[in-house]
């Protein structure tokens, strides 16, 4: 079961940190200021900032800086890391042609 | 305290757009939601077709009230880009047997005051030069388009957020509770229940489940489908993309990623846990069928695939509906895999259910108890 997590709530103003400019998602240059407002706007998990944000969507999918994210996000609502979910692993494991995908056939059946 | 004017179970792209047009007329909202996510289900696992071509004459109506009301201005309403594009829909065909098809849905279309029309392949490829010269002819909608649905889904869930609409994830009701006859409670899995004047249940083939806790069911089947997207390639067409065999569809997203949906037979038969598990022989079928459509992109990588359920009702059309012998409670499921182009029409109306308000189009055609034997 899921935990349960209201979403009402007050983060006060927003206070800018000196490196928030600083690119944490190098694929789709996404910065750690933009995370920390995008919390503070009501995305509260891993998935939900990514599909806001880009953030983890590139060509890597994330394996740079799926946990850094992670524990920004965190650190904005002021939760340990580990109560978020990870990003969820999609085949397929590294970017691959689409015909490669189209050879696959099951021959004499 | 948990009482509002208005609870709503299912935090997706239909139920948020429901949340923010409530809240917008000033009615407390409670939005619970099972998933640690907002649009953590079909919302977020659909090609983004804004389409009113190919729907069912009963949907019809409202996705043109939808393409011509509520979709050009939305990424202004709600104070972000959505990624709408409105450059068109290609339903493309290779045979005379598709072009029938294709005759077919364009007449059916046309009977409701759409403008659609058959074009040729020399027209087909002045639109969109990228074809192959395998494509014979298409149909051809232009007000049809595209979104992103996960841009959708946040957008509505953050305005309506931001106008006070509470809402909670992780929340999993398992019941609905009358009491003098009205349905006016709802009970979560960890013992919470929540009370209001109106209860909106908008949860997919979940609401199913929630129905039969006040003795109502609806006909409907769970089917897996998946989507694949591509690396951003540089940006080549802005149309909607179908077919008439229904193999593929697809668009170019604003950030130049391709996004892909097909089928390969098999989806209504997937064995439903909830879960968003993907099956082998899908992206191989629908890369087969993107390049025999699109040779040009048969180079082109694939950096994800995923899944997700969709609530395919009986006769394919949703429920929205106060049922009569549930007083309090309003339907909204049963969108069969096309709701995604219609959930700012079908948020609006559901909202109209929720507040006892006439509804802006005729809902007659989606009652809960059309279902009716065929003899």
């Amino acid at each position: 079961m899921n935990m349960s997590v209201d979403r009402t709530r007050d983060f006060g103003e927003y206070v800018p940190a000196p490196d928030d400019d600083i690119i944490i998602c190098r694929c789709e240059e996404v910065t750690k200021g933009e995370i920390r407002r995008a919390v503070r706007d009501g995305m509260f998990n891993v998935h939900e900032v990514r599909r806001f944000l880009r953030c983890g969507m590139g060509l890597c999918q994330g394996q740079t800086c799926a946990r850094l994210v992670r524990t920004l996000i965190a650190r904005e609502l002021g939760v340990p890391p580990g109560v978020l979910d990870e990003a969820t692993g999609r085949a397929p494991a590294r970017p691959t042609e689409m015909y490669v995908f189209a050879n696959e056939k099951m021959e004499g059946i | 305290m948990n009482t509002s004017d208005v609870v709503i179970i299912g935090a997706g792209a239909i139920g948020s757009a429901a949340a923010y047009y409530l809240a917008k007329r000033g009615l407390s909202v409670t939005v619970l939601e099972k998933g640690a996510c907002v649009g953590g289900g079909g919302s977020s696992r659909n090609g983004g077709g804004v389409r009113q071509s190919g729907r069912h004459s009963a949907e019809l109506p409202l996705a043109m009230y939808g393409v011509k009301n509520l979709w050009p201005g939305l990424s202004d309403e709600l104070g972000m880009d959505i990624e709408y594009y409105q450059e068109g829909n290609l339903r493309l065909g290779k045979t005379e047997a598709h072009m029938k098809i294709l005759q077919g849905l364009t007449d059916s279309c046309a009977a409701g005051g759409l403008d659609m029309c058959l074009i040729d392949q020399k027209q087909a490829r002045e639109i969109c030069p990228y074809l192959s010269e395998d494509v014979i002819g298409a149909g051809w909608c232009p007000t049809d388009g595209h979104a992103n649905p996960m841009l959708v889904t946040l957008a509505y869930y953050r305005a309506a957020r931001r106008l006070g609409a509470r809402y909670i994830t992780g929340a999993e009701v398992t019941r609905l509770r009358k009491l003098r006859g009205r349905v006016s409670e709802v009970v979560t899995a960890d013992g919470e229940v929540y009370s209001a004047g109106s209860i909106a249940v908008v949860a997919g083939y979940d609401s199913r489940k929630l129905l039969a806790s006040v003795g109502l069911d609806i006909p409907m089947s769970p089917i897996l489908m998946e989507c694949i997207v591509t690396e951003e390639a540089p940006h080549m067409f802005w149309q909607m993309l179908g077919t008439a065999m229904a193999d593929f569809y697809g668009h170019q997203s604003k950030h130049g990623s391709f996004v892909f949906g097909g089928a390969h037979g098999y989806e209504p038969y997937a064995a439903y846990d909830g879960g968003t598990r993907g099956a082998s022989i899908s992206v191989p079928s629908t890369c087969r069928a993107i390049i025999g459509y699109f040779p040009v992109l048969r180079g082109l990588k694939i950096v994800r695939s995923w899944a997700g359920w969709l609530d395919d009702c009986a006769d394919h059309i949703p429920v929205m509906d106060n049922p009569r012998e549930t007083p309090g409670l309003t339907i909204g499921c049963g969108f069969s895999g096309h709701g995604f182009g219609i959930s700012p029409v079908a948020g609006a109306l559901l909202a109209d259910l929720a507040s006892g308000e006439t509804p802006t189009l005729d809902v007659s055609k989606f009652r809960y108890d059309r279902f009716r034997a065929k003899i």
